[in-house]
């Protein structure tokens, strides 16, 4: 059963018209979508990232949710806490850690390691714009190789971490990735998550305009080409079974490069070298596909 | 149970427009063309600043008060019945 347009509609969402958002921001889109499949009995944990930004200044909030702000290193250990206060309470509520790249891949990355392993029943999702945007785009370890970033004006030269695989190793029930470009098939992933028991982690690819330069109206256009050009494969690992969700006909990934500035100092060889690291990628992702288990 | 203990902390509260009228920011105005309009609701589907809603006519209506104009849901649009025009 697949979630339709007329499901998100009619579902009630916890984002307020008039936040602190930039024009044309990703991880708004996904927020909206998320909120609606999470339903009402949700509460977020927001370490310091965009959205604790977005949320706008005390003492009004544009989010109609329970929300924790909390340190940037230590959002899924508030978030273990939360849901064990709730258990205690004998609650059934979804505890969800919405944070950013930064303070998944890099700050809180031993806290989301550590509420991993002990399997701690709350849904992690990191949505990913791949720099530390709202301080001014700082270089984190989820910007894509050759990215110009404030830190890295000649272009990063070190690959980003592959924090889905990083978590999918910790043996965790649910693992996905998604993008702003595929509304349902992100809906999908969530709805699935919501009904799964355990640690649930969920990687959104939330184009940012400021940050990676491209005119604000191409949010939807730039996430959905990042899926078509295999730069970010869509899947999912369920129990260790990996299946990729999305299959698009390769386009170019010349066009998808060539759309942001943050990219714009790349000579058509270099591309032609991402290229190659992106099919790799896609046909690594492929081979699990077919084995049996994953982790 | 309600909560007896008196709370320390600093709590925000959520309202419509916690930025103020982001309508301001706006450098370009969408504007809908009923004609053309489908109800797809892709639009919808696509606004970061859920500003849009549906209208007595069932058309949509975005709310110009909070549109900061990104022009995402022209771009999306796939009846192309979304403008945008300068202010």
């Amino acid at each position: 059963m697949s979630i339709t347009i007329h499901d998100l509609r009619k579902s009630e969402g916890s984002y307020l018209p008039g936040s602190a958002s930039c024009p044309g921001c990703g991880a708004t889109i996904a927020f909206r979508i998320a909120s609606r499949i999470l339903g009402p009995n949700t509460v977020y944990v927001i370490p310091a990232c965009c959205f604790s930004i977005i949320q706008s200044p005390y003492p009004r909030s544009a989010i109609s949710a329970p929300i924790l702000n909390f340190a940037f290193a230590a959002a899924a250990a508030a978030a273990s806490g939360v849901q064990r206060a709730y258990k205690f309470l004998g609650k059934d509520v979804n505890v969800v850690v919405w944070a950013g790249d930064g303070g998944t891949v890099d700050i809180g990355i031993q806290a989301l390691s550590g509420a991993a392993e002990r399997g701690e029943n709350i849904i992690y999702i990191c949505y990913d714009n791949e720099a530390y945007m709202n301080t001014g785009i700082q270089r984190s370890g989820a910007t894509p190789i050759k990215a110009i970033t404030k830190t890295t004006p000649m272009g990063k030269q070190e690959m980003p971490k592959d924090m889905p695989m990083i978590v999918a190793a910790h043996r965790v029930p649910y693992v996905a990735t998604a993008s702003v470009g595929y509304p349902f098939d992100l809906a999908n992933k969530l709805e699935k998550a919501k009904r799964i028991k355990g640690f649930r982690y969920i990687q959104i690819f939330s184009p940012c305009p400021p940050g990676w330069d491209f005119p604000v109206e191409k949010t939807a256009e730039i996430g959905k080409l990042a899926v078509d050009t295999y730069f970010w494969p869509l899947y999912e690992i369920e129990e260790g079974k990996l299946r990729v969700t999305i299959k698009p006909r390769k386009k170019p990934l010349k066009e998808f490069i060539r759309m942001q500035r943050r990219f714009e100092f790349l000579k058509d060889e270099e591309i032609e070298e991402m290229e190659k690291l992106v099919m790799e990628k896609w046909n690594f992702l492929l081979h699990l596909e077919r084995s049996e288990r994953v982790f | 149970m309600e909560l007896e203990v008196l709370i320390l902390i600093p709590v925000s509260k959520p309202r419509r427009g916690a930025t103020g009228e982001t309508g301001l920011w706006r450098v370009e105005r969408p504007i809908i063309d009923e004609g053309k309009c489908i109800k797809c609701w892709i639009c919808w589907l696509y606004c970061p600043e859920e500003v849009i809603s549906e209208g007595q006519s069932g058309f949509p209506v975005i709310d110009l008060s909070f549109c900061k104009g990104c022009g995402v849901c022209a771009n999306v649009c796939p009846a192309k019945a979304i403008k945008m025009v300068r202010e």
